[in-house]
């Protein structure tokens, strides 16, 4: 048992009872927070196998952006919370058997590789002398490129098209143009008047 | 057998250990000194004294308030959400002292030298907006929820502008490690010919850590004290401990990514025999007090030129000068 099992066996318990506790918490706030534990144990992991730009860019995106939207949107809904966690026993044999295929695909598919190994031994996570940045870069900014754009062009539309659904056209838009405002002068904004008693303006 | 276990698993641990120890005993005794010395250059400019009754020129105010702080009761409202409402501080603070582990203070100095250390700290830095969020919703109370929501929008929107100006500096260094990018700065500090990306970090750096001009969260003539306002004695002092740490690592960030880090300003004679700590605590002293003078001299930004600034002038003038400097140093040849 050396320190690098000890630490795998660590994060990966971790992970996968955090993991359990995001669908079983009856606080959906408290959910939000047992995700972030189970992405920080995930990042644990690609760090054991060699791979710490993958586990930092995960704790960047998915922790520090993503999993901050849902704690946003979940802590302003008005959840009535035992009835949320009523109906998890009705729904725990649909949940079970996804889980069971994907355990059973998951062993197939290690299986296979497992016997591969045999005969040709995994490669390792990053070529010698690289960096996990560099290697990554090499392979995604020249082989992959085509890929890559695409998958930013996809991602420009669905945001774009989340801009457009909620925007809403009212005839009133308080709009302010900022290069107007701050080109007013106190000529433009103040006017000395000399009213005379009994009149007024 | 025994000896071996010893030299390859529990020495290097108590020596990590020692190392972590020490660096967070320092900070955690020049933060008392970096607060006080806040609170005089705020006094200066305001013409006022600023502490001055508790030690010589009031240099042990910080340590009395903490003694306050310390010594008296714990107040957490009936209707928080306890577990979370006292986790919070300390997720603030242990965020902002983890980051420091792979902060170089001099060449070889740093706790973890880790290969991706800016992308560490960049990713230790936004989680720090968790502290916030969960004071301010744990409080069941309106002025922290409040607090809470705008912190949250702000830190991640300024964010995207921090992360592009850490592009830029990477771009130039060709490196993730930090000692590289120092070491980069031989010739020139990047505060020279990326001018324009150190106002942008700098500013965004004050957004990041809710300091003023930026100090939105916590206004107080708005939300009292914004998500702190359930806050009392301990659990309060932890979470101004973490924020102090948070603005003073911002400091070494500017130094490192700007500033040379640990470097001379000019490698002759008198200067570079002055040990690299020095040249490294000097340059955070100098831009912490940059950070003291814009608090005591701009006024608070209004909530929409705060988004305003962030995303439409910060974010599409440091996504510019990425592609300039990537094209730059593309056809210059200059490209690692």
């Amino acid at each position: 048992m050396t320190l690098t099992s000890l630490a795998f066996y660590l994060f990966a318990s971790v992970s996968v009872a955090s993991a359990f506790m995001v669908i079983a918490a009856r606080n959906p706030v408290y959910s939000v927070l047992f995700l972030i534990l189970t992405f920080f144990n995930s990042a644990g992991l690609f760090i054991l196998m060699g791979a710490e730009f993958l586990a930092l860019i995960l704790v960047v995106v998915y922790v520090g952006a993503v999993a901050v939207l849902f704690l946003f949107v979940v802590m302003m809904l008005d959840i009535d919370f035992a009835e949320l966690s009523e109906g998890f026993l009705q729904y725990l044999p649909i949940g079970a058997t996804v889980g069971l295929i994907l355990l059973l695909e998951l062993l197939l598919v290690f299986g296979a590789s497992s016997r591969l190994a045999d005969s040709n031994p995994l490669p390792r996570a990053t070529p010698e002398g690289m960096t996990n940045a560099e290697a990554l870069g090499r392979v995604l900014y020249t082989d992959h490129i085509y890929y890559f754009q695409a998958a930013g062009a996809i991602l420009l539309v669905a945001m774009i098209g989340a801009i457009v659904l909620t925007l809403v056209k009212s005839n009133n838009p308080r709009r302010q143009n900022i290069a107007e405002q701050n080109a007013r002068t106190k000529e433009d904004g103040v006017a000395l008047v000399d009213v005379k008693p009994g009149q007024g303006l | 057998m025994d000896n071996l276990f010893f030299d390859t698993y529990i020495w290097p641990l108590l020596l990590v250990t020692a190392h972590s120890l020490a660096i967070i005993l320092v900070l955690l005794v020049s933060l008392a000194f970096f607060m006080y010395a806040d609170r005089k250059i705020w006094a200066a400019v305001q013409l006022r004294r600023g502490p001055n009754v508790v030690g010589p020129f009031g240099l042990l105010q910080s340590f009395a308030d903490i003694l306050k702080y310390l010594f008296k009761e714990v107040i957490i409202p009936t209707t928080a959400n306890k577990p979370i409402f006292l986790l919070a501080p300390f997720v603030t603070m242990f965020l902002a002292l983890s980051a420091w582990a792979v902060i170089p203070v001099n060449e070889g100095w740093a706790v973890a030298e880790i290969n991706v250390g800016i992308l560490y700290i960049f990713a230790i830095s936004s989680l720090g907006v968790y502290g916030v969020i969960m004071g301010g919703w744990a409080s069941n109370s309106k002025y922290p929820f409040l607090g809470a929501l705008r912190s949250a929008a702000q830190m991640v929107s300024y964010e995207v502008s921090i992360g592009l100006v850490i592009i830029t500096v990477l771009l130039c260094v060709g490196s993730l490690n930090l000692t590289d990018i120092v070491l980069a700065q031989k010739t020139v500090w990047f505060a020279v010919p990326l001018f324009p990306m150190f106002v942008v970090f700098f500013i965004s750096a004050l957004a990041e850590t809710n300091r003023p001009p930026f100090d939105l969260p916590e206004a107080e003539s708005e939300l009292v004290a914004g998500f702190m306002t359930e806050y009392s004695s301990t659990p309060y002092v932890i979470f101004m401990i973490g924020e102090l740490a948070n603005i003073i690592l911002m400091c070494a960030m500017t130094t490192i990514l700007f500033l040379g880090g640990w470097l001379p300003p000019v490698d002759i004679m008198p200067f570079n025999l002055v040990p690299g700590v020095v040249w490294f605590v000097l340059k955070i002293c100098f831009v912490f007090f940059m950070f003291a003078m814009v608090k005591a001299m701009v006024p608070r930004y209004r909530y929409d030129q705060l988004m305003r600034l962030g995303w439409k002038v910060f974010l599409p003038l440091s996504l510019i000068w990425v592609v300039l400097t990537a094209a730059f140093l593309q056809f210059t040849g200059m490209a690692s």
